[in-house]
């Protein structure tokens, strides 16, 4: 698959906008200006570009505990995402749900989420949806290596399949559950293998490469939306920063050499040589993508910080829903 | 009105009128389709409605809750089905964490009108993982509504209501009276959510109960009349949310309390309407309220063990005269 000048730019500017609104947000946790816990994505920003690239509005994805980088992939707007980080009332949940709680339903996103692999039964439930509504439209859940070792992907998995629904599963394997390394955790290598156990296909992608992510994506959205069912695209990648907060060295669990080999694969430095060297575009035009995207982020820095925080009386509103709302 | 159904048959009726009139409502669970579901709650409607709509699911409660939260909040209006109330504690991520707090999480931005069904309740020998009534756990959830009808007539308007409702929605069916016959209106109603059914007026007592044991709460108070004891009886209908002011309005009037349910004492919902009644209804007391509930242990299998474990009509009975034997003021 060739891809236009105009897709492969967008892809990178999806990952540039990930990038820096985690370095932002990592800056500011460390500046003890963000509560609560921060999951960085960094490192990984090929996967959730690669794929939301394919979906539009009307498609649906769920999120884990390290979700800001689906959000920004999807189309969250800095401006709400900052606000919702420092908890202010203008953020995207009120300030209610944070970091690993922030969705928008207006793009699709169907929230991060804290209890790792729950999301995907409930992309499962989106899918079901959008078969019933025979509207075309697709779900795909983002989750981590580690999530398949629990009993809700398993069950999502298998109940997506029997039902033949229009869902992409996207593993993000970082090779490691928290602080524990996958091989330890599971015998198989490859979580693709597990996509055979419920008979949809599954594909291996270089979670680094984000056209490889892109074009594995547009064959599983493709087929979902023809009815042919679900499919597992393992995205082999790394964390750039420790499982949660900003420190990235140094730590017990794996070695600094490891987290500099993968460095060196960075997502979106390699795919800009490979742009530049192509002749797909310039460093000029990179540089401009990069200082438009940190004017935006600075934007959104100032907004959160001068947005209201929330009303302490507000903490009751919204548990539910009253009678005269009609849902989506 | 003289038309008459069961318990179960009246909730198969309000979801069947339901589902003609909402083309966004669909069934899905274990076994409810060409079987029906193991109550029958769901006879005949995959038949009429078809398998787009009547959905049999693998036996995966997790994924069964998520396909309905999924569906909910992106626009379908889901009831799911959950065989055994027990086993939700299979399905407890996506009930407690998931359902009940999107719509907070997500700063009101989310509509879950999900109805879960699910059968509770003991008397069937069915053992400590098939008997259980958990309705404490849900009802300590922010964010989920919990309903537990004891009769035909309020099951269908409680259903119709729960369907109808914009908030994940636990209805429990008792299994004891699936078969229960009364009179039910064929046209749609519906009881609103929270709102408590004054079963019997008397002078003397205040008993609250909900499911199967307020109706021997009644039979208790029918014998007790003969005595001269003059028993009030409360159905909440909806515990959660529960309507405190009806049980309060009560006492205030009687001065004394008794609270009746299934599951086990410590901790159950009764501790939580004993609570409510000092905190608002003090200075009425005659009486500590009293608490006849099961004993804390899992439901026992064999009949005569089960028996001695679930309160009985002797029980409400000793219960209600314990508290008016007290002097009053």
């Amino acid at each position: 698959m060739e891809l236009s000048t105009e897709v492969q730019m967008d892809l990178h500017r999806r990952m540039v906008r990930i990038r820096l609104f985690e370095e932002a947000a990592g800056r500011l946790a460390e500046a003890a200006k963000l509560p609560g816990f921060l999951h960085l994505y960094v490192g990984q920003e090929a996967v959730a570009s690669g794929v939301c690239a394919t979906l539009s509005d009307d498609d649906q994805i769920t999120s884990t505990h390290r979700g800001h980088g689906h959000l920004v992939a999807k189309g969250g707007q800095f401006n709400e995402m900052m606000a919702e980080l420092m908890g202010k009332a203008t953020g995207y949940c009120k300030g209610r749900g944070g970091s690993m709680h922030i969705s928008n339903l207006d793009v699709g996103m169907l929230g991060a989420n804290g209890i790792v692999g729950a999301g995907a039964p409930i992309a499962v439930g989106a899918g079901f949806a959008n078969k019933y509504a025979d509207n075309g439209n697709v779900s795909a859940a983002f989750f981590g290596d580690g999530s398949t070792n629990i009993g809700a992907f398993h069950e999502a998995a298998n109940m997506a399949c029997a039902l033949k629904l229009p869902v992409l599963f996207v593993c993000e394997n970082n090779e490691y559950g928290e602080f524990t390394a996958r091989k330890d955790t599971m015998a198989i290598t490859d979580i693709v293998d597990r996509a055979a156990g419920y008979g949809m296909p599954g594909v291996i992608v270089d979670g680094m490469d984000v056209v490889a992510v892109h074009e594995a994506a547009v064959e599983a959205a493709a087929r979902a939306r023809r009815g042919d069912g679900p499919s597992l695209i393992e995205a082999k990648t790394y964390r750039f920063y420790n499982h949660h907060g900003v420190q990235n060295l140094g730590l017990k669990y794996r070695t600094d050499d490891e987290v500099a080999l993968w460095k060196e694969r960075d997502p979106i430095f390699t795919f800009e040589d490979r742009m530049i060297e192509a002749g797909t575009t310039t460093r000029d035009d990179i540089d401009a993508v990069w200082d438009e995207v940190r004017t935006d982020i600075e934007t959104a820095i100032e907004f959160a910080e001068n947005s209201p925080l929330p009303d302490p009386d507000a903490v009751l509103q919204d548990v539910y829903s009253p009678r005269e709302e009609v849902p989506a | 009105m003289s038309r008459k159904l069961s318990y179960v048959q009246a909730f198969n009726e309000a979801v069947r009128q339901e589902m003609e009139a909402n083309d966004d409502i669909f069934c899905a669970g274990e076994d409810i389709g060409a079987f029906g579901g193991v109550f029958q709650s769901y006879a005949g409607l995959q038949a009429e409605f078809g398998k787009r709509r009547v959905v049999d699911t693998p036996i995966s409660e997790q994924a069964i809750i998520g396909l309905g939260v999924g569906a909910a909040v992106t626009g379908l209006r889901p009831i799911v089905d959950i065989m055994f109330m027990d086993f939700i504690c299979v399905a407890f991520d996506q009930i407690v964490n998931q359902a009940a707090k999107l719509k907070y999480m997500f700063g009101g931005a989310a509509t879950i009108p999900l109805t879960i069904t699910t059968g509770g309740g003991g008397g069937l020998s069915a053992a400590a993982q098939h008997s259980q009534s958990l309705e404490a756990l849900i009802c300590h959830i922010p964010g989920l509504k919990v309903v537990h009808p004891s009769n035909p007539y309020d099951m269908k308007g409680l259903m119709t209501a729960c369907i109808r409702e914009n908030n994940p929605t636990i209805m429990i069916k008792h299994k004891r009276l699936l078969g229960m016959s009364g009179e039910v209106p064929e046209e749609q109603y519906e009881i609103p959510l929270g709102t408590a059914n004054v079963l019997r007026e008397g002078k003397d007592v205040t008993v609250v109960g909900w499911g199967r044991m307020v109706n021997e709460a009644l039979t208790a108070a029918d014998q007790l009349a003969a005595d001269g004891i003059d028993v009030e009886v409360i159905d909440p209908r909806t515990l959660q949310p529960l309507d405190t002011d009806t049980i309060v309005e009560s006492v205030r009037k009687t001065n004394r309390a008794v609270v009746v349910h299934e599951a086990v004492r410590f901790g159950g919902l009764g501790a939580e309407v004993a609570a409510q009644i000092q905190e608002e209804a003090f200075d009425h007391l005659d009486a500590p309220v009293g608490r006849i509930a099961a004993p804390f242990s899992p439901v026992p299998f064999s009949p005569v063990l089960e028996a001695h474990y679930l309160p009985s009509v002797d029980d409400i009975q000793a219960g209600i005269r314990a508290a008016v034997a007290r002097p009053g003021a």
